[in-house]
């Protein structure tokens, strides 16, 4: 099978392209540098199957970010049959350095000059036959974002592949060490095929920059614009939250429990109470979530991002970090996981340290799912917006407190220079396919924890036989009696205690634990929960759950970044301590001053 | 006279680019090439980075990476002042 790369700077719409001629959705980011995993995808090319790579955005073929090195280490370790060059024909006068560099290799190339619509209205008009002859490769204006000219990149594709020869990765290898000349070829073929204003101006982003980047107005703004986001998925997500309950306790009543009804009583309730109860409590989650990312992903491919970094970074510095941290907590929101392989981009150890110990501790979804439930039952709907501000302030100040507290430890001195995309908008296919993406990956993990979460939770609060379900003489009983010496100076009971130790695998499971260990769902579960504990205890239970570690997958990704085990365990015994202290602060100042 | 001097609304042209390797790399792929006409557009509140525009591309920078890149004034007279 041919294999082609797909080879290009950061922000150049490379993603982009490779979900458009896959079909399939990589990330598609705003960020310079997050496409950290390698995504390959099988393709249809000239009639012939063939396996299309997308390779990190790099800048410089020599560069010595963990993403450039990841290409040179690809390009010298896989013989490719095709370099399939992306580059932003709106910098095209310094981004032709790439191509040129990779000409130098010798590999098989066609040069995709794309965003031809923003060049267009820009102004810059490319010629490219003469480009192709100076080149020496075959050159196409396209359009990923809108698909122009796409099906003709495969055709060129298809053609270059059938007159030459893969080259070896052995030789590239040995050419991977040269090649000087690059920058005056690039001046001379640039000077000769292409005229652009000499300083660009794109009216629309600067204007937007003028208000959105105001020296005063400009933090005040972006937390604002944050919060109403929020109140906005919270607002439009909690009703279709309770559609989907109310859904799913009708078909409880109206089909399951008839349908079940001749089962042995044990494996009734298994499947009704234990299995059915958690996952469809779970389930409810997912217009939420579904929604929340749809937002994230507006945010993080409009360029927003960048801006927040440029904001922010003056205030991160004093931190020990940078305005990418900053950022990088941001899409920790999303999810913790990504966001701490977003953290390859810097390259000194003690920042990226530094920024992965405090990425755990922004509220990400799984989080934000386990307060809305929680928030819905102990508070009047008037303060529930509040309530959920205040959690967000909470996460924004640990991560804060951390890194003051070990930044000495992790000192550096990275160079903090980032470029800085114009305004996107990203098509409603981008949107759509990005969304379906999280809702897959929402729906797989699902599959694989919440079940078995949910099916251990129903276990340990029914055995051993004959015991009261969630009663002392259960198991959980006694986990939650071993537990009691630390757990009671922080208001938490043993119902509670149970679904923590379950949301140590994954927050998604906690919400669904709960309704297993009460026995009951939707209306139901919320009075009796409403009973059983105040809303100071359930704010101790919340602010427990924000700040312990997040989950499994977390911890697992934190280990293989930092390559360290020790930084792994400091990582999940900060947390734990961190989040005993302000629970067991706010529970007892809050007992004291009388609530 | 180096980047960091330069003020919101100035512009100067790049005389050199001197630091340490991989920095001065990155600055030579984003474009900070000598010759260069730099216009500085912003600065982030408390004495934050810089917003800078050298031909196409927009890039944000540190003010102590900022010192990285050393200037001469477009016009030799009009612009010394800020010095």
């Amino acid at each position: 099978m041919k294999r082609i790369a797909l080879l290009g700077m950061p922000n150049t719409g490379k993603s982009t392209l490779f979900n458009r001629l896959s079909g399939a959705s990589a990330r598609v980011g705003n960020w310079p540098g997050i496409t950290v995993d390698l995504m390959s995808a099988k393709i249809l090319v000239g009639g012939h199957i063939a396996e299309l790579i997308d390779l990190p955005g790099l800048y410089d073929l020599h560069g010595f970010s963990d993403d450039e090195q990841v290409v040179r280490h690809f390009l010298s370790q896989h013989t490719i049959d095709l370099a399939l060059i992306v580059l932003n024909s709106v910098q095209i006068d310094r981004q032709l350095s790439l191509a040129l560099q990779i000409r130098a290799l010798g590999l098989p190339t066609v040069l995709l000059l794309n965003m031809a619509d923003e060049a267009k209205r820009a102004q810059i008009n490319i010629d490219t036959d003469k480009m192709r002859e100076h080149l020496g490769m075959p050159v196409l204006a396209i359009s990923a974002k809108y698909g122009a000219s796409c099906p003709e990149a495969l055709t060129l594709a298809a053609q270059v592949m059938a007159q030459h020869a893969p080259i070896a990765a052995a030789q590239i290898a040995e050419k991977l060490a040269e090649d000087h000349h690059i920058e005056q070829a690039m001046d001379t073929i640039i000077t000769q095929s292409v005229s652009m204003p000499v300083q660009l101006n794109d009216e629309t982003t600067d204007r937007i920059d003028r208000v959105l980047l105001h020296p005063i107005f400009g933090l005040p703004l972006f937390f604002a614009s944050i919060f109403l986001l929020f109140q906005f998925i919270f607002s439009v997500g909690a009703p279709l939250q309770a559609g989907m309950a109310w859904l799913f306790d009708n078909l409880r009543s109206q089909w399951l429990e008839p349908a079940l009804a001749h089962l042995p009583s044990w494996l009734n309730g298994l499947l009704l109470d234990g299995l059915y109860t958690g996952v469809s409590t779970v389930a409810a989650f997912v217009p939420i979530i579904v929604l929340f990312f749809l937002v994230m992903s507006m945010v993080e491919d409009s360029g927003y991002l960048s801006r927040a970094a440029f904001l922010m970074d003056a205030l991160m510095a004093k931190m020990g970090l940078d305005g990418r941290g900053f950022v990088m907590v941001l899409m920790g929101f999303g999810c913790n996981v990504p966001a701490l392989m977003g953290t390859r981009v810097m390259r000194s150890r003690p920042m990226r340290l530094l920024t992965m110990l405090v990425i755990p501790l922004s509220l990400c979804s799984a989080r934000l799912q386990v307060f809305l439930f929680m928030i819905a039952i102990l508070f009047a709907p008037a303060k529930a917006a509040l309530v959920m501000f205040s959690l967000y302030m909470v996460s924004f100040f640990t991560i804060f407190l951390t890194a003051i507290l070990f930044k000495h430890r992790y000192q550096s001195h990275e160079p903090f220079v980032l470029e800085l995309p114009p305004y996107r908008f990203p098509t409603p296919r981008q949107i759509w396919l990005r969304g379906w993406q999280e809702v897959k990956h929402f729906l797989q993990r699902a599959s694989k924890f919440i079940v078995i979460g949910v099916l251990m939770v129903w276990l340990l609060t029914h055995l051993p036989m004959g015991a009261t379900p969630a009663s002392a003489q259960t198991w959980a009983g006694s986990i939650g009696h071993f537990f009691a010496p630390v757990l009671d100076p922080i208001g938490i009971d043993t119902q509670l205690a149970i679904a923590l130790i379950f949301g140590f695998v994954a927050k998604e499971i906690v919400v669904g634990s709960l309704a297993v260990i009460y026995g009951l769902q939707g209306d139901a579960l919320s009075q009796q929960i409403a009973l059983n504990i105040d809303w100071v205890q359930g704010m101790s239970f919340m602010l427990f759950t924000l700040i312990y570690t997040p989950c499994l997958s977390t911890i697992a990704t934190l280990r293989t970044e930092a390559k360290s085990q020790a930084f792994m365990w400091l990582s999940l015994a900060w947390s734990l301590t961190l989040a005993w202290i302000v629970s067991f602060m706010f529970y007892q100042t809050a007992r004291l001053l009388g609530y | 006279m180096q980047l960091h001097q330069l003020q919101p609304g100035e512009r100067a042209v790049i005389a050199h680019v001197q630091s340490e390797q991989a920095l001065s790399q990155r600055l030579t792929a984003l474009g900070f090439r000598p010759g260069k006409q730099i216009h500085v557009i912003r600065q982030a509140l408390f004495n934050g980075p810089l917003h800078v525009r050298i031909g196409s591309t927009d890039v944000i920078i540190r003010l102590n990476d900022a010192k990285a890149i050393y200037l001469s004034p477009i016009q030799p007279f009009a612009e010394n002042h800020a010095l």
